[in-house]
Formats: structure tokens, sequence, C-alpha cells
């Protein structure tokens, strides 16, 4: 009896006028703006990845010693090594930001798509990765001495970031909620996005030679684009499983 | 307002919540105590949608969890003895992005409510990392009330607070008491939480085991709370 009662007293409350449920780019944009204002205040997350990447370059350019041309042919290789460790760290420290004032909760109690919580932050992360290739490549075409400003790289580039970006959020969201997230980050993100590295440095390698065949490079960037589209199909299905205790 | 009955929660083999039956009316203000691990954050988690329950049936404002939960976020507002805000970000973007995220339609004038009843309209746009523990966690409830949410869920709110934070904490949330919301809140602190509640539940081995309206207490609160605990 007590029981009918009470289901009886609860009729769904409706929204106040002044509060309306977001939309889906709404949300996204605040999480990006979010992101983005953070990083300009503290700046911690930029620098750490340029100076590692710089790191990196500098450690290849003169432990190698190589000579002029196996430098110009390992040079997608060391590039792509070069974005992907940086990557890690810039995944890293975007989710950490997230967890460690208990922000993850402050997102997950929005009442917004989840999967708009993940677009935004990967949209944020793949920002970071795209700046600190703009800031690496000039210094990478004058240690390694290539025209690295060519479309078809470019092109590239953004492609494997998407797919990288796209990847490292989904399993960042997934490790941060373990104490050895540091470690189990990088663990299980490269063995994933293994394809999409030796997509893009094919495809990378292929538009820094001499005489760029499409027909080798078209394969390359179909399986980096069909790769992009899995990921942020898989993130869009999962993400709010991945989150939840 | 709350309304929940035979709610298990199990994390693998271990299971917290044993079948938890809970009810709040409208503008009650129900303090939850007992003992550490008794389940009190796992159970103030599940009513917020942040964690799913095993078993059992979870309703708030007249909908239902998990199957309706954006909804039922957007009738709540969370205070946890974390902050829940960027360090980085000042109090006022803070706001705004939680604002942004909640849909409001008259943001600024709504931040600038917020920021005046926390007492916080001076530091608005300095970062929250330089602000003391007691300054974020009225920001913090500053930005659960942000959304005007009919219920409001507070874990241990006064965690790590000093004396006169807790005081500073005890106005303010007197102040929304008085707006008629709908509160739950565990403690530890029974001297804290007797001068706030209307009503005192027990949670204790994963059930709530007794429950008393603060004016069949007679102020003996602590016997209360002892007797409840002995079983």
């Amino acid at each position: 009896m007590e029981k009918k009662l009470q289901v009886k007293s609860i009729v769904p409350a409706p929204p106040p006028a002044h509060r309306s449920r977001p939309g889906f780019g709404l949300t996204v944009f605040a999480v990006v703006w979010k992101d983005l204002m953070a990083e300009m205040r503290s700046r911690e997350l930029l620098s750490a990845m340029l100076v590692f990447a710089l790191l990196v370059i500098f450690i290849f350019n003169f432990a190698l010693e190589l000579t002029p041309t196996v430098r110009s042919e390992v040079t997608a290789g060391v590039l792509w090594v070069t974005f992907a460790f940086a990557g890690t760290l810039g995944l890293n420290r975007s989710m950490a930001l997230e967890k460690d004032r208990g922000c993850l909760d402050g997102l997950l109690l929005a009442p917004v798509e989840r999967s708009a919580i993940y677009f935004g932050k990967a949209i944020g992360n793949l920002t970071f990765m795209l700046i600190m290739a703009v800031i690496v490549l000039p210094l990478y075409a004058v240690f390694y001495g290539v025209n690295v400003f060519r479309p078809g790289l470019l092109l590239v580039i953004l492609l494997g970031s998407i797919g990288y970006t796209a990847a490292g959020t989904l399993l960042a969201a997934m490790s941060v909620q373990t104490r050895t997230r540091d470690i189990l980050l990088p663990i299980l993100l490269f063995p994933i996005v293994l394809p999409v590295l030796i997509a893009s440095v094919k495809a990378s390698s292929s538009f820094l030679g001499k005489a760029p065949n499409i027909s080798v490079i078209l394969p390359w960037l179909n399986f980096l684009i069909a790769y992009d589209i899995i990921f942020i199909t898989l993130a869009f299905m999962v993400f709010d499983y991945l989150v939840e205790e | 307002m709350i309304y929940v009955r035979k709610l298990v929660k199990r994390f693998g083999t271990k299971t917290v919540l044993r079948g938890v039956d809970f009810t709040v009316e409208r503008g009650e203000f129900v303090a939850l105590l007992g003992a550490n691990g008794a389940g009190k954050t796992t159970f103030v988690r599940i009513l917020a949608s942040l964690s799913r329950p095993t078993l059992g049936q979870v309703r708030l404002a007249g909908y239902s969890l998990p199957g309706q939960a954006a909804q039922v976020r957007a009738c709540l507002g969370f205070v946890s003895h974390q902050p829940l805000l960027y360090g980085d970000l000042s109090a006022e973007d803070n706001l705004r992005f939680y604002a942004r995220m909640y849909g409001l339609e008259k943001p600024e004038s709504r931040i600038s409510e917020v920021l005046d009843l926390t007492g916080l309209t001076s530091h608005r746009r300095e970062p929250v990392r330089t602000f003391s523990r007691g300054m974020q966690q009225r920001l913090s409830l500053g930005r659960a009330i942000l959304h005007d949410p009919d219920i409001l869920l507070f874990d241990e709110p006064y965690t790590g607070l000093d004396q006169d934070a807790a005081h500073m904490l005890d106005d303010l949330l007197g102040k929304i008491m008085a707006q008629g919301r709908t509160i739950v809140m565990t403690s530890h602190d029974l001297a804290r939480t007797e001068g706030l509640a209307t009503r005192f539940d027990i949670l204790s081995r994963g059930v709530i085991s007794a429950s008393a309206r603060r004016g069949d207490l007679n102020g003996n609160l602590l016997d209360f709370y002892r007797r409840a605990l002995a079983g």
C-alpha cells in the first residue's frame, strides 16, 4: 500500500523555463572551449608535448648519425614516432586534468549525451596534436633536410592524427579510472594505433619521395579514412559504458 | 521526490548494497549516516547516475535510473568532497562552462547570482587553484545549484574543511534549504548534520537499518546512531 502511494506521488518534473538540455554541438563546443581555456592559462600540456617532441627529434638526429640518403628514407618513421610519443603525453595529461579534482564526475553529471563529451575531448586533443605538428614540422624540415610542407603529407598528418586521437581519447578515458593510468595508456594504446602508425608512415614516405605514386599512396589513405570512421563510430557507441562505474 | 526499492550494488563478488529501501519527500533534508565502508558514497553515486545499480528500482523526480539518466541529471546537483572544478580556470569560467553543459538560457545573470550567494564575487576572475579549500567547496556548491536543481546530493561535503569554512558552508546550506530543495547528505559529522537535517537514516550492513525524524530524537542523535549500528 505504502509503495503504491509513493509511486503515485512522483510525477516527472518538467524542466524549468530557464534551463533546457544543450544540444550535441553546443556540448562539444563547451568541452573544447574549456580544454583550450585551461591550456591557455596553464600551458602545461602543449609545452610538455613540444619539449618531448623536440627531444625525440634531437635524439634521433644526433644519435643515429644518418647519411643524407638514409636520413630521407627514415624521415617519415621518425616523424610519426615523435608524434606518437608526444601525443601519448598529451592524452594522459588531458584526461588526468579531468580526474584530478573529480571533474570527470562533473562532466558525467551534466544532462548531455556522453558521446558529445568524448567528441569534445577528442577534438581538444586533436587540436593540441596539430598545434604541436605545426611547430615541430619546420624544425623537422631543417634537421632532416626535407620539404615537409606538401599538401599530401599534411593530409596524411591530419588523417593519422584523427585516428590516433580518436583511439587515444577512448583508451585514455578508460585508463584514467585506474591507479596505473600513466603506464596503462601506452600499453593499451600502441598495439591499437599500430595500424594507423604503419599506414601513416607508409603514406608519408611515399609523399616525401621524389616521385609520389598515387596508386601506392591511395590504399594507405583509404585505410586511414576507414580506421578513423571505425574508431569514431566505436567511441560513439561505447564511451558511455567506459566512463560509468 | 526520491524513491528507491530493493537496491543492490555489487562490485565483482563484493555486495555493497543489499536491498536498500529509501524514500524522500519533496523539501525534506535527509542525512544519511553510517560507518566507513557502509556504502553511503556508493548509494549517493547511484542516485547521481554516476554508477549503475545492479538490481532494484531507483526513481528521482519521477524519472527512473538508469533509463532516464539525462532527465534525472537535469534535476539534480551534486557536491562531494572533491570540488569538481578546473583549477586552471577562474571561478567565473568554471561556472560558465557548467552553465553551457546545463543549457542555461541566461548564464551570465545566473553566474552573478551564484557568485553573490557564495560570497565569491570579488574572486570571480581568480583561478580556482589559488582558492582555499573552503572557497573551493563554496564554489562547488554554487556549481551544483547553478541550474536550479530540485534535488541536491551531498557526499561528505565537510571533509577537509576547517571550522570557519565549515561554518560558512553551514550558512550557505541554510540559505539553500530555505529555497525548499530536496536534500540528501552523507556525513560522519553527527553534530553538524543534527542541526541541518529533518530526517536521519542509518546505512549499515548494506541496508537502511534505522530512520528517525529530528522531532522524534529529542536531541539524542548520537544515542540513536549507536543503537542503530549496534543492531
